[in-house]
């Protein structure tokens, strides 16, 4: 299947885009594409406690199934205002 | 009422319009505004700001009626800018109005407490030095 994965603020930096498609297995979990992602960009490792994921625009847990077509967001803490 | 994420500078009026009623007796308007020194010692040349608009926004409108629900019927509008902003341009832009104020003052400080922690916007300081840092909110009550 194939997810959407958005990146923000200094994820996005670190990843140096804030969009990629990545192909999973079925089954696969946030956390799945979390982990994939930081053995590419080690330095996320740094911000992984205080990253929070979002599925198709709604808070989740990195247990969280994913499904064909699901954009999933990997965001930092929040610094609006 | 009136929820928006945009790049241009943003100006009180249409919100104050946006809120308005007859049964209204009391209007604040809030705007955030980009300061020299942040959170930190060092001085700021201006601020950037980026969003997650598909997700920001429903949590703008959900934090109105919340507001709205807990204060006396207020009637909010939440307006954020998002792009390159310089020292002194606002960020952020609350209208409420309420039958009395002081439940419209309590709406406004309650829209801004729960937008600082809820709502998915980042910003970006841009030191005068010609460093830059992401800065989170702090946690809540702090």
């Amino acid at each position: 299947m194939r997810v959407r994965v958005l990146a923000f603020a200094r994820i996005r930096e670190i990843v140096g885009s804030a969009e990629r498609t990545v192909e999973l297995a079925e089954g696969g979990t946030a956390g799945r594409v979390w982990d994939d992602l930081v053995r590419e960009f080690p330095q996320l490792g740094e911000i992984e406690r205080s990253t929070r994921l979002a599925r198709n625009g709604a808070l989740v847990e990195r247990e969280a199934a994913l499904h064909d077509g699901d954009e999933l967001a990997f965001m930092p803490p929040f610094g609006g205002g | 009422m009136k929820y928006e994420i945009t790049r241009e500078p943003l100006d009180l009026e249409p919100l104050i319009e946006a809120v308005r009623s007859d049964a209204c007796g009391a209007i604040v308007a809030f705007l955030g505004v980009v300061r020299e020194l942040g959170d930190g010692d060092q001085p700021v040349d201006g601020l950037s700001y980026e969003a997650y608009p598909e997700m920001a926004l429903p949590e703008m409108r959900a934090i109105g009626a919340e507001a709205s629900r807990k204060f006396g019927e207020a009637r909010v509008a939440i307006v954020h800018r998002i792009g390159d902003l310089r020292l002194g341009e606002a960020s952020v832009a609350v209208a409420v109005a309420a039958p009395h104020r002081g439940v419209a003052f309590d709406a406004c400080e309650y829209a801004m407490d729960e937008l600082k922690a809820r709502v998915s916007i980042w910003k970006k300081e841009h030191f005068r030095s010609g460093e830059a840092r992401w800065r989170p909110n702090a946690a809540p009550g702090v």
